[in-house]
C-alpha cells in the first residue's frame, strides 16, 4: 500500500449490528480500513461474511452503529438529504443483480439523464444532454440510438449492468463500490465488464472498492486485498503478499476452494 | 401497461366479473333514462302488492267487452282454492265424508268439488275436529258455492239527482277484456314494497347509492390505507411503531362494532349515505396499511431503490417512482375488495338500522331493512327482499371475481 497516494475513505472501529438483546447479530465487527486514491481494494470473504453489509455502510444507505468513516481525510456527515446528495455525487455503486437495479418503470433515457442532472447539467440543452448519454452509451460499447425509449428489461444481463457502467461514466465519482458486479453474468462479459472498469479507472482517477467471493478475481484486478471472516477483516496488503503468501488459515482456505478447473480454463484462455 | 392490460382482459374470471359489475353499473345508468319515474314514489296504497300487470277495474268494466266460450269456472276455482284447501277437503272427506282415500284425486278439481258437494254437510258429526276448524270448512263451502253458483253481475251507479241506485251494465261469466284496450295499467315487474314502491325502480335506484357508498368507502379506505402503509413501511422506526401501534388498535377492535358505535353516536339526522360511507372507509382501512407497510419494506431494500437514492431522488420522489409502481396492481386489487366490503358493510349497517336514515335516497341495506321490519320473510313478500340479497350477492361476487383474476395476472404462481 503506498502511503502518498491521498487517503480517500478511511474506517476507524465500523461496526454494525442488527437486532437487539438474543437476537443480536454483529454483521461487521471493528473493522478498519484505508482506501486510497486510485486503488482497486478487492474485499473477499464467503457468503454471509458481512461484505454487503459493509459496502451498504460504504454507501450510507444503511447507519453505522459503531465507529466512524471519514471521507477524504474528514469525518463524512450524511446527516441530511442534501448532505447525503453531495455525499453520493463523490460515491457510487454498481450492484450485484442487474436485473433487479432497475426501476422497470423507467425509460432507459431517464435512468442516464439522472446522471446528467445530478452532476448539475439539469438547464443544459437537450442537444448538448443527448450529446453526453451518446458518448457515455459509446464509452461501453452501446449504441444510444438502439437504447432509447427502450426500458431496461429489454436488454440482456451484460447490457445492463455495461449501462451501469455507462451511469458512472457520467457521475464520474471519487469512488466506486462494485457488490460482486459480474457474478450474475457470464465469463465472456464478465470480461467486457471487468475490462471497462480498469479503463474507466484510469480515465477519472477513481477508487475502486471491489466486493466479491471469488479470491482469483481479486487477485487478477486488484492492488491490495482485504480478507473478510465474519465480520472481520482477518488479513490485507497488497495482493501479491496477500494471495501468494497467505497468513491467515482463512485466506489459504478461500485460496484452496478455487475450483481447479477455472485454473485450467484461466491457463487455456488467456 | 398495454401488455398488462391485454393481459388483464384474457382472464376469464376478470372478464366475468368485469361484465357483470359493468352490467349493473350500466342498468343503474340508463334505467332512470328509460323509467323516469321517482323511484320512492309511493306507487301503491298497501303492503307488498305482488309482482305482474296491474289494470284498472273501473275501465276493464266499461271498455268493450269480449264474450269468448271457454270454461272459466274451473280457472276460477284452480286460482281461487289453494293447495292447503284441496288437501283439508281431502282430509274432511276421508274421515267424515265416507269417501275412500284412493277415490280422491287432488289434481282434478272438478272431481274434488263434486265429491264435496256430494258428501259435504256442515251438520254432519265431526267428531275431534276444532269449533275453529268447523268454522272453517264451512267458510270453504260457502267459498265454493259462491264460485259455482252462475250468476252475472250488475253494475249499479248513483243517480246524481236522486240518489238512487241504477243499473248500468251486466257482465257474464264469458265475458272478457282485451288487456290492451284498458288505458290504465302499471305493471310491477318485482311488485312494491312495504310504503307501495315499485321494488325494481327502487332496487334500480338502490344499487347505484350502494356503488356509491362503496366507491367513497373504498377510496377512503385505500387513500387513507396506502399513506399510512407508505409512510409506515418506507420511513420505519419510531413512525413505523407508532402507525403500526394505531393499526394494531384498530385491528383489534372488530370494526364493524366501531361502525356500529361511530353511526350511533353520529345520531339519527346527521347520517346521510356520504357520511356513512365515510365512516365505514375510515373504519376498514387497517387491512390495506398491514399490506402495504409489508410490501414496501420488502421494496424498500432492493437495489432499484438504492440506486434511486444514490441518483440524488428525493424520499418523495422515491416512494412515488420507486415504490408505489410496483404496488399499484396490488393497490388496485385492495381497492376493489375495499368496495365489495363498504357495500357490504352498508348493508349490515342498515339491517341493524344504523344506516343512512334518509327519505331521499334508497340503499340496499335499507330496502333490506324495511323488507325485515315490515316482516316480509314471513308473510311470503319474496319480492321485497329476494331481488336486493341478488344484487347485493352478484356485486360481491362480480368484484371478488374481478380480484382473483388480478390476482392471477400479478401473480403467475396462482393461475391454474
Amino acid at each position: 500500500m503506498s502511503d502518498k497516494r491521498a487517503q480517500c475513505l478511511t474506517g476507524k472501529g465500523v461496526t454494525k449490528v442488527f437486532g437487539l438483546g438474543d437476537k443480536k447479530t454483529v454483521a461487521v465487527d471493528h473493522v478498519d480500513f484505508d482506501f486510497r486514491e486510485g486503488e482497486i481494494i478487492s474485499i473477499v470473504g464467503e457468503s454471509g461474511s458481512g461484505k454487503t453489509t459493509l459496502s451498504k455502510m460504504l454507501l450510507g444507505l444503511i447507519s453505522v452503529s459503531e465507529g466512524e468513516v471519514l471521507f477524504q481525510g474528514k469525518p463524512r456527515d450524511i446527516s441530511n438529504g442534501q448532505k447525503k446528495k453531495e455525499y453520493w455525487k463523490g460515491i457510487q455503486a454498481i450492484f450485484q443483480d442487474p436485473f433487479s437495479s432497475y426501476n422497470t418503470f423507467n425509460k432507459i433515457d431517464s435512468v442516464l439523464l439522472d446522471c446528467i442532472n445530478m452532476r448539475g447539467g439539469k438547464n443544459l440543452p437537450y442537444e448538448e444532454k443527448f450529446q453526453m448519454m451518446r458518448e457515455a452509451c459509446s464509452f461501453v460499447n452501446l449504441e444510444f440510438k438502439e437504447l432509447t425509449n427502450k426500458y431496461p428489461f429489454e436488454l440482456s444481463g451484460g447490457q445492463m449492468q455495461r449501462l451501469m457502467i455507462a451511469r458512472i461514466f457520467l457521475l464520474k465519482p471519487k469512488i466506486l463500490l462494485a457488490d460482486e458486479p459480474t457474478s450474475m453474468i457470464d465469463a465472456c462479459s464478465r470480461a467486457t465488464i471487468l475490462d471497462m472498469l480498469l479503463k474507466l479507472r484510469d480515465e477519472i482517477n477513481m477508487t475502486i472498492i471491489f466486493i466479491t467471493h471469488d479470491i482469483g478475481l481479486a487477485y487478477y484486478i486488484s492492488d491490495s486485498v482485504y480478507i473478510m471472516e465474519h465480520g472481520k477483516f482477518v488479513e490485507h496488503g497488497k495482493a501479491e503478499d496477500v494471495i501468494l503468501h497467505p497468513k491467515a488459515s482463512y485466506t489459504q482456505r478461500l485460496i484452496n476452494d478455487v475450483p481447479k478447473i477455472y485454473e485450467e480454463w484461466d491457463l487455456s484462455t488467456v | 401497461m398495454k401488455n398488462t392490460l391485454r393481459q388483464v382482459f384474457h382472464s376469464p374470471k376478470f372478464v366475468i366479473g368485469f361484465v357483470i359489475f359493468a352490467a349493473l353499473l350500466l342498468t343503474t345508468i340508463i334505467y332512470p333514462l328509460v323509467v323516469a319515474a321517482d323511484p320512492l314514489e309511493m306507487v301503491g296504497n298497501g303492503n307488498f302488492f305482488k309482482p305482474g300487470t296491474y289494470v284498472s277495474v273501473k275501465d276493464s268494466v266499461e271498455g268493450t267487452h269480449y264474450t269468448l266460450n271457454i270454461d272459466v269456472k274451473s280457472g276460477s276455482l284452480d286460482s281461487k282454492i289453494s293447495a292447503e284447501d284441496k288437501e283439508s277437503m281431502k282430509e274432511w272427506l276421508t274421515k267424515f265424508g265416507g269417501v275412500a282415500e284412493a277415490d280422491i284425486n287432488l289434481e282434478d278439481v272438478e272431481g274434488l268439488i263434486g265429491l264435496w258437494e256430494a258428501n259435504y254437510s256442515e251438520s254432519a258429526d265431526q267428531p275431534g275436529l276444532t269449533a275453529s276448524r268447523k268454522k272453517y270448512f264451512a267458510r270453504l263451502n260457502k267459498n265454493i258455492d259462491g264460485i259455482l253458483a252462475d250468476s252475472d253481475l250488475i253494475l249499479a251507479r248513483e243517480n246524481p239527482d236522486t240518489g238512487e241506485l241504477e243499473e248500468s251494465a251486466t257482465i257474464g261469466s264469458n265475458e272478457f277484456v282485451n288487456t290492451k284496450d284498458v288505458a290504465n295499467r302499471r305493471t310491477f315487474i318485482l311488485g312494491t314494497d312495504n310504503f307501495g314502491r315499485d321494488v325494481l325502480t327502487e332496487l334500480v335506484d338502490a344499487t347505484k347509492t350502494s356503488l356509491r357508498v362503496g366507491l367513497i368507502a373504498g377510496v377512503v379506505a385505500t387513500i387513507v390505507g396506502l399513506f399510512l402503509g407508505l409512510i409506515s413501511g418506507y420511513v420505519g422506526g419510531v413512525v413505523d411503531d407508532l402507525i403500526m401501534f394505531i393499526t394494531n388498535l384498530f385491528t383489534v377492535i372488530p370494526s364493524f362494532v366501531l361502525l356500529i358505535l361511530i353511526s350511533y353516536s353520529v345520531g339519527q339526522n346527521a347520517r346521510g349515505v356520504n357520511l356513512v360511507a365515510i365512516i365505514i372507509g375510515l373504519t376498514s382501512w387497517t387491512w390495506t396499511t398491514r399490506s402495504v407497510r409489508s410490501q414496501v419494506i420488502s421494496l424498500r431494500n432492493r437495489d432499484h431503490v438504492n440506486l434511486s437514492k444514490l441518483s440524488g431522488h428525493s424520499m418523495m420522489r422515491i416512494v412515488l417512482t420507486d415504490i408505489l409502481p410496483y404496488l399499484a396492481s396490488y393497490v388496485v386489487m385492495a381497492f376493489i375488495l375495499q368496495i365489495s366490503s363498504g357495500i357490504l358493510a352498508e348493508a349490515q349497517l342498515s339491517m341493524l338500522g344504523l344506516g343512512p336514515s334518509t327519505s331521499t335516497t334508497a340503499t340496499l341495506g335499507l330496502m333490506m331493512n324495511w323488507a325485515t321490519l315490515y316482516a316480509a320473510p314471513l308473510n311470503g313478500s319474496w319480492w321485497a327482499y329476494f331481488p336486493v340479497v341478488i344484487t347485493i350477492a352478484l356485486i360481491a361476487f362480480s368484484l371478488n371475481l374481478m380480484n382473483t383474476g388480478l390476482d392471477q395476472v400479478f401473480n403467475p404462481q396462482l393461475r391454474d
